[in-house]
């Protein structure tokens, strides 16, 4: 099933940086996935996050306020 | 405690590159290489220790400190030091605010923490470090810890709720859903190698203010004469201290790029007290601040905000100028 992973940040250079991994880790490993960026504060604050940038896979919070690594996103998706 | 780091520098510019130590620019180099890796190495070392406390005190944590005791006003001063520890990020500020408001937590105090997470960072607090030494850094510190404490108490006093967006209204309305917050169970080692590459990012990502700062510093060092403040800006009059901080908060600076340059104007005749208001006020306020707070504040509001948090800043200006 195709997963759905969004990423909620306001444009700063983390949530910039954390989206180039993502994009990386799905690209390269053929992953089955949508990615969605949530830009809008209104919108990011319903996940009731307080830090970002954040990565909600299919509606779940796995990370927030830090830049993954790749093997952390790629362990997270598996 | 740096003295290697200075044979160091002695050893490459004097020796592999074979400036003469007697040379302006031999000297101007000399400084330039010893500075720039003295201030990396702090740097390094100050964010990852912040990274080590963060990983213990996630912001959450923190919040529902402020939110579970009973502090008896104390609560001011606590979340003014928790804005101190955790690392500040302009984009995060509107999420913290709403997150905080949310739980229930007084607006007054969450000012404390909105006032002082810019004005007491990591990295202003090595380049500070570096550049003036451990007295002035403290009094920086605690001075940011305590104007966040004031700052945040007055505008507690002020009623400021009325004036916040109308979909934080709403927000504040049922804040009832409170997030539960659940601890992570990994051990020190398992967060390491995060904190390393966190600590790591940053210096990174500042390197290149830092270069430039002490280049210009470095520069100006040998061009500014000596008591030219003192001449032609009239270092210690009372207008000093408002028309450093009316100059510095519209501005937008990264703290490892100003305080080099800062530190020329203090070794050239500016009082301590007046250059670190301009810091502050530098760091602590900010046009994209203003920009990113205005989706949950009024106009009025951030006025308000901004005003009271200069004044504070003005203040301590003059009480460091009368204290140091």
């Amino acid at each position: 099933m195709s997963k759905v992973i969004k990423i909620l940040g306001t444009g700063c250079p983390k949530c910039q940086s954390m989206t180039a991994v993502i994009k990386d880790v799905v690209s390269e490993n053929k992953i089955d996935a949508t990615i969605e960026k949530v830009e809008d504060i209104m919108e990011i604050m319903k996940f009731n996050v307080m830090t970002t940038p954040a990565l909600v896979i299919d509606n779940v919070i796995t990370i927030k306020g830090r830049v993954p690594s790749k093997d952390e996103v790629l362990a997270l998706l598996n | 405690m740096f003295d290697w780091l200075q044979h160091f520098a002695d050893w490459l510019i004097y020796s592999v590159f074979e400036f003469g130590a007697e040379t302006h620019l031999g000297t101007a180099l000399n400084f330039f290489v010893f500075d720039t890796l003295k201030i990396l190495i702090l740097l390094f070392f100050i964010v990852f220790i912040m990274g080590i406390v963060n990983t213990y005190f996630p912001i959450e944590r923190l919040k529902d400190y402020l939110n579970r005791k009973k502090l008896y006003g104390l609560e001011y001063l606590f979340s003014s030091i928790f804005g101190a520890i955790t690392p500040f990020c302009s984009c995060s500020s509107v999420p913290l605010f709403i997150g905080f408001v949310q739980g229930g937590i007084p607006l007054g105090v969450t000012f404390s923490f909105l006032i002082t997470s810019p004005l007491v960072n990591e990295v202003a607090v090595a380049m500070f470090l570096g550049m003036f030494g451990v007295k002035a850094t403290l009094i920086y510190v605690v001075s940011g810890v305590f104007l966040g404490t004031i700052g945040g108490w007055l505008l507690g006093k002020f009623k400021l709720e009325p004036l916040l967006s109308d979909w934080v209204k709403k927000i504040l309305k049922n804040k009832t859903q409170n997030l539960e917050y659940e601890d992570e169970n990994r051990t020190f080692k398992q967060r390491l190698p995060e904190i390393t590459r966190g600590a790591w990012d940053i210096v990174k990502s500042v390197l290149l203010y830092v270069i430039i700062g002490i280049a210009i510093g470095a520069a100006m060092h040998g061009y500014v004469p000596e008591n030219f403040f003192n001449q032609y800006l009239g270092g210690d009059e009372w207008w000093t201290v408002p028309l450093a901080v009316l100059i510095a908060v519209p501005m937008y600076a990264n703290a490892a790029g100003i305080v080099p340059v800062i530190q020329v104007f203090v070794a050239k005749g500016v009082p301590l007290g007046t250059a670190i208001a301009f810091m502050m006020a530098t760091v602590g306020l900010s046009i994209p601040e203003a920009t990113l707070l205005k989706k949950v504040m009024s106009l009025k509001l951030i006025a308000i905000f901004f005003g009271v948090v200069t004044l504070c800043i003005i203040f301590s200006g003059y009480l460091f100028n009368i204290l140091l």
